[in-house]
């Protein structure tokens, strides 16, 4: 037990350390934000001007496809697993996490799981070409062969997503250090126990509605052909009941994160912990319920129409307590701007924007002009880059010192954020005008009166792409060489158990529990 | 420090700058006005979209009044209370009075909020008493109208060239929001489109009249649309479906009364004789030259002009074998298109005479040497005989 | 929370990347079977997870039969199991929900009933919504794409009763679950003999619910013409009881497990996790065959 890590690759492959596997998420998911940002930068490159002049149409909807799919489901959710497997049990004392060996296993599912997804790419027939939302009847009847490789990929990502979580709650709710009652739980464990509850809930949804596509390529089922009874809007309800929850399960996490941040930064506790926790529960809740505002143009009876309108609306209340007190907490503290607080604050202006378009959505009528729009693209990618992205990049600059023992170049940092804010914003902002101008999406081509909103939209995006390159770079030469930064609490204000470890964390921790006041 | 961050934002927007500045001058010579200048929704033509407009305002308003609230207070604190500038942290970290009144005053905003969107949907859906009744059906990737009761139908595809996508030739003002035949509807008349769809899913689009709605197979969905003035209105197909999503608009022609009922007549004229024109005969030129025409009109956008289909998704046609066999099979797979598969019926979406001459075309093309071919009337028979 | 100062954290393994392995080529293989009828990956594949499997449980069995295990990691298995039934919940509600929807919402609005367009009869002139569904809209517009069962599962009336196979299946499982909790109880008081017979009791009665569900599927394909691709109603009945009848097959493939275990004389009264587990799953899968008996056969 009192060991060091093995030597060669049996570490990594072999690995039941929580911190080994935690690095293997984030270099596997920082792999695919790589390839789904290449698959976006296709799509800009392509839409830089009227007219297809790189590729193909069929093409172009392959990649809006791989990329949303890569992007949510290799990228953001591994990204915050291996935070979760880093930063919980150091956050609550634990050794290591509950089930060790799982976590090993739902770690590697996942490379095999996007091989298998992104092998379609060379397949005849090509990848899949459906929208990451593979509504029925384009995905089955219409879907080219190689659907049914997505669909059992689709199905081990999602066994894998399982295990993770269980092995989450479990870790949370069984191994926290004596005197940590779940009320001092720092609130990165509080989202992540939430999430992975969202997780387990919806993740066999999922697996239960490519199940049902697969039986209607295959085995000749009716579920989404109204020829045999079935509906295809009956695909819809039961995607939107995964797929809602899981911009939730993207964000939460995020959330977390920049509760931590901001009170280092602002060297004051944070403000309104307990309804910080109750604000997330009353997402988590709500998030199951509000699914079917993905689908205001479907012919819903309009007794459903309201609901949904109504319930959906709801959600910027506790929404609204997260960004309240994340201000309040702010305000009259002592703020310093550090890479990972620039992030943070990056985080609370964009998402709260990208929540405000939200709302907007939300109005059913107004949605008629909406949905399907680049207005919809501006909003969920105002919530998931600007809230999960530049929170997961925040996190890295926060945490990188006590990973490795070195503090990265913080003139560097600060330059890749602006670089990554100004970039973001020229991306996405023109998209709301896109939108409200009449610009549907997944178009591979438009019609002239929309080309210079998406010239200066491809440019935002290929800045953006290039502040992720120079990430990348920041990150090797930190752990390359950065200047060694060994004190316990690289940050003056940071508060938790993580900071009571030495940097760069050793590989076992916690072996004999702390005792938290 | 900071200056050189300024500098480098400054190095950064420079290309931006620059490329936006070409790009300006590259299309210099086309004729559609810039784009610069949309940056809201439109106010439309018709009532609901007026309400639209309005709700949409309303609550883009709230939310810029609260964003003033919430960012003004953070950029305060992240001036005034800077550790540089010397603030030391208070300690306070709970108050169950503010908890309270940032959870209910967002909730009083949001029931404001609900009134009007609730009168304007109950607006929206009521499709009742419509003086008429037009059934638009979505193919891959085409539209068809049906003017219920009046027998009269028609497709409305886009006919924006190959050459202009692929940037051979210039692009025309009107680039990808063409058709040879726009939907023409009445002003003043409250017109009840009825939905549909023959294979995936589309989206029926007309920003200008406040309508999307999706067109489901084997479902009905209902709105509705009361245009007050004139003019040309043009939309988008919003739901993917395929390769060819980008490439179905919609465009409505709306016209006084008057001009609605001489169009109408007029087009009940041409149905007949269409009808007619089926019990000619043709030679074999004009049929292959209206067939290629035609086909690569209707079939190309699956099976590739050069005949050659796309591997893994739409069969090649050049040396199939229903092509090059008996010609039932074949004219029974282009009628009837094959169940469960992308391939349509087109039996009722083309004339007889647009499927004897591609069914021709598609037999004598591309070193197809059938050698024989097929008049509109064998094609009537053949819809007569099943 | 923690209370023991001494999780067991178990060395490095090189059982999870292999059961990767093992998933990814079942994936990979499955995919090729479908498109190409190479079902050789696959197989591999299935053979790779069983034997990660095997030998998976028996390292943990004998991690804790060497008393590796403190009690808070018993609490961690125990956390596990739970949460991952719970997820099998979620899966079924899925099949459920189907059901449900398809029933009262889409049927009826392809009939023209409910508050969805009066116009559905410009697609389907002749349908009208009935459940179970004998007659699928495709059928009543003359198509052959599908065609509805000729006859159904449902009650068929008190004279025929005890020809319904459903009741009886209902009946054994329903007694299979009494007769676990009997094992349960027994192991509890560590009455090893009347454990072992009434969780052999239990294993047996499961076979035999899986031997009625195969003549039910039999019968159901060669005389009653209800197949998956008999419209909704077939999809539905034969999804649901489908993956029921998978979940019967794992839950008593994991009885039987125990069975032998208690044979060899493992468990005792306060250490008998690896029965417990699988006796929650059984008691799950029983309660999804009361929704099944009920929302599929009984309430037609
Ligand atoms: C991280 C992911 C994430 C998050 C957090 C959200 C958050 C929200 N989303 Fe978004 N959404 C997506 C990801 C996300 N979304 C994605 C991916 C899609 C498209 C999927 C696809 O089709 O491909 C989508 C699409 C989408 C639609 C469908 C649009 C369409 O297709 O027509 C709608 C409609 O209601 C919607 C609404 C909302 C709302 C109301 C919130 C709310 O949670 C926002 C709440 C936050 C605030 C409101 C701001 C802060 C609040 C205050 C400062 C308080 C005071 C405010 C008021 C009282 C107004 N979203
Ligand atoms: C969290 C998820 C996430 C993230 C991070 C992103 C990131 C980005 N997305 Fe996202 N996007 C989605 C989720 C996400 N997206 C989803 C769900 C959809 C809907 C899909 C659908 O309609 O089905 C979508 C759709 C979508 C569209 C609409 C496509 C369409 O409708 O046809 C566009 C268009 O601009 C776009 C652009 C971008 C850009 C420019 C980024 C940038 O932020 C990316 C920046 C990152 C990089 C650029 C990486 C750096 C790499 C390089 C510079 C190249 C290096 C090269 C190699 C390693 C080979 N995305
Ligand atoms: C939306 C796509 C699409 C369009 C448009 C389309 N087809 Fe097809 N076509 C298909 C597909 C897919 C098949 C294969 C069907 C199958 O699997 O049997 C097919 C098959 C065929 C075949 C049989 C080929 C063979 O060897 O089996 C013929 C002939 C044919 N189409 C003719 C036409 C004609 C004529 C038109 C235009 C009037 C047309 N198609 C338009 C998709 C399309
Ligand atoms: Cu039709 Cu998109
Ligand atoms: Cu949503």
């Amino acid at each position: 037990m009192a060991h060091g890590p093995a030597k060669g690759i049996g570490r990594w492959l072999f690995a039941t350390n929580h911190k080994d596997i935690g690095t293997m998420y984030l270099w596997f998911s920082f792999a695919m934000f790589l390839l789904g940002g290449a698959f976006a930068m296709i799509i800009r490159a392509e839409l830089f001007a009227p007219g297809m002049q790189l590729i193909k149409p069929e093409f172009f909807n392959q990649m809006t496809t791989m990329h949303g799919l890569i992007m949510v489901f290799g990228a953001i959710m591994p990204s915050f697993v291996g935070l979760a497997n880093w930063m919980v049990p150091l956050q609550i004392g634990a050794p290591d996490m509950a089930l060790p060996r799982m976590n090993n296993l739902s770690f590697w599912i996942l490379p095999f799981g996007f091989a298998l997804l992104a092998s379609t790419l060379f397949m005849e027939g090509g990848a899949p070409n459906f929208g990451w939302t593979f509504y029925a009847p384009l995905s089955t009847t219409y879907a080219p062969d190689t659907v049914n490789f997505f669909i059992f990929g689709v199905h081990i990502i999602g066994a894998s997503s399982i295990m993770g979580s269980i092995n989450i709650i479990a870790t949370i709710l069984n191994l926290r250090a004596p005197g940590m009652t779940m009320m001092k739980l720092p609130l990165f464990v509080w989202t992540w126990l939430i999430t992975a509850f969202l997780l387990v809930a919806v993740m066999p949804v999922l697996a239960g509605a490519v199940t049902m596509m697969l039986m209607d390529i295959n085995f000749g089922t009716s579920f989404f052909d109204a020829a045999g009874g079935g509906d295809p809007v009956l695909f819809q309800h039961i995607f939107w009941f995964f797929g809602h929850p899981e911009v939730y399960i993207i964000i939460l996490p995020a959330f977390g994160v920049i509760s931590e941040i901001i009170p280092t930064f602002s060297r004051k506790p944070l403000f309104g912990y307990s309804s910080m926790v109750y604000a997330t529960s009353a997402i988590a809740f709500l998030s199951f319920i509000v699914w079917a505002h993905h689908m205001f143009t479907t012919g819903m009876p309009i007794a459903g129409e309201l609901y949904f309108m109504y319930a959906t609306m709801l959600i910027a209340v506790p929404t609204g307590v997260k960004v309240f007190n994340w201000i309040t907490t702010m305000f009259r503290g002592s703020l310093t701007f550090e890479t990972p607080m620039l992030f943070a604050i990056a985080v609370v202006i964009l998402f709260t924007f990208g929540g405000f378009t939200g709302l907007m959505l939300a109005v059913a009528p107004a949605d008629i002009q909406y949905h399907d729009s680049y207005f919809v693209v501006g909003h969920f990618h105002y919530v998931m880059v600007a809230g999960a992205v530049f929170s997961m990049s925040g996190a890295v600059y926060y945490w990188l010192p006590k990973w490795t023992g070195k503090m990265y170049d913080e003139t560097m940092g600060k330059m890749q954020f602006w670089i990554a804010f100004v970039g973001f914003n020229i991306a996405f902002i023109p998209q709301h005008f896109l939108g409200l101008a009449g610009m549907p999406r997944r178009y591979a081509d438009y019609a002239l009166q929309f080309s210079d909103w998406n010239m200066v939209s491809s440019i935002g995006a290929f800045m953006y792409g290039a502040a992720q390159l120079m990430f990348l770079y920041n990150v090797i030469s930190t752990i390359v060489s950065g200047k060694p930064s060994t004190e316990e609490k690289t940050w003056e204000g940071a508060q938790g158990l993580e900071w009571t470890l030495p940097s760069p964390a050793p590989f076992h921790t916690f072996s004999t529990p702390p005792n938290v006041k | 420090m900071v200056s050189r961050v300024k500098q480098l934002v400054v190095y950064a927007l420079s290309p931006l700058l620059l490329l936006s500045f070409v790009g300006q001058l590259a299309r210099a010579e086309d004729a559609h006005a810039s784009g610069w200048s949309l940056l809201n929704m439109t106010e439309g033509v018709t009532g609901v979209s007026h309400d639209i407009y309005d709700l949409h305002m309303t609550v883009v308003w709230i939310c810029v009044w609260i964003s003033v609230v919430v960012y003004g207070v953070m950029f305060y604190s992240m001036f005034a209370h800077r550790k540089s500038r010397g603030a030391k942290a208070s300690n306070f970290h709970e108050s169950t009075v503010v908890e309270l009144l940032w959870t209910i005053v967002p909730v009083l905003i949001l029931i404001w909020v609900a009134f009007p969107s609730t009168r304007v949907l109950i607006d929206l859906y009521d499709t009742s008493e419509a003086d008429i009744d037009i059934k638009v059906t979505g193919y891959q990737w085409k539209w068809q109208y049906e003017y219920l009761g009046e027998g009269v139908e028609f497709m409305s595809e886009l006919t924006t060239s190959e050459a202009a996508i692929y940037n051979l030739e210039p692009k025309t003002e009107y680039y990808l929001s063409e058709v040879n035949e726009p939907l023409v509807l009445p002003i003043g008349k409250k017109v009840r489109f009825l939905l549909t769809a023959k294979d995936v899913i589309h989206a029926w689009w007309v920003p200008e009249l406040g309508v999307k709605r999706d067109a489901v197979p084997g479902f009905i969905n209902e709105t509705w649309a009361k245009i007050d003035e004139p003019g040309i209105y043009r939309g988008f197909c919003a739901e993917l479906c395929g390769k060819g999503h980008a490439f179905m608009p919609i465009v409505v022609n709306a016209v006084s009364e008057e001009e609605y009922a001489v169009w109408l007549a007029a087009k009940k004229e041409a149905a007949a004789a269409q009808r007619e024109m089926a019990k000619q005969s043709f030679t074999f030129e004009q049929l292959m030259a209206k067939g290629e025409e035609s086909y690569n009109r209707s079939c190309a956008g699956c099976h590739a002009a050069n005949g050659e289909g796309i591997p893994g998704a739409f069969p090649a046609l050049k040396g199939s074998a229903v092509a090059l066999g008996p010609v039932a099979k074949h004219l029974d797979v282009v009628v009837n298109g094959t169940a469960g598969t992308a391939m349509q019926a087109f039996g009722g979406q083309l004339s007889e005479v647009d499927l004897a001459a591609i069914i021709t075309y598609e037999r004598n093309a591309w070193g197809n040497d059938v050698g024989d071919m097929v008049q509109p009337i064998d094609v009537l028979k053949f819809k007569q005989g099943q | 929370m923690s209370t023991e100062s001494n999780y067991y954290v178990p060395e490095e393994s090189r059982l999870p990347v292999l059961g990767a392995l093992a998933l990814g080529l079942m994936a990979l293989g499955a995919g090729l079977l479908l498109n190409d009828g190479a079902s050789g990956i696959l197989w591999v594949g299935t053979a790779l997870l069983v034997a990660v499997m095997y030998i998976w449980f028996r390292t943990v069995i004998r991690e804790n039969i060497a008393g590796m295990n403190s009690d808070q990691l018993k609490r961690s298995y125990v956390w596990g199991m739970s949460w991952f039934i719970f997820s099998e919940v979620m899966f079924f509600a899925v099949f459920f929900g189907t059901l449900f929807y398809v029933r009262t919402l889409a049927l009826p609005w392809l009939g023209g009933e409910g508050d969805r367009s009066d116009m559905i009869h410009l697609v389907w002139p002749e349908f009208t919504a009935q459940w179970p569904l004998m007659e699928t809209p495709s059928q009543a517009a003359g198509s052959n794409e599908f065609i509805g069962p000729d006859h159904h599962m449902s009650f068929p009336g008190w004279d025929k009763m005890f020809h319904w196979l459903p009741l009886w299946n209902t009946i054994i499982l329903l007694t299979s679950s009494v007769t676990c909790h009997f094992a349960h109880h027994a192991m509890k008081h560590d009455d090893r003999k009347k454990f072992n017979i009434w969780l052999g009791v239990t294993v047996a009665l499961g076979i035999i619910f899986l031997f009625l569900q195969y003549e039910e599927y039999h019968e159901a394909y060669t005389e009653m013409g209800l197949t998956l691709e008999s419209g909704i109603y077939g999809s539905t009945f034969f999804m649901l009881t489908g993956f029921h009848g998978f979940h019967v097959t794992m839950g008593t493939f994991m009885l039987l497990i125990q069975w032998i275990r208690g044979l060899k004389g493992h468990f005792s009264s306060d250490d008998q996790f690896g029965f417990e587990a699988s006796s929650w799953y059984w008691h799950f899968v029983d309660v999804v065959w009361a929704g099944l008996f009920l929302f599929v056969y009984v309430l037609a």
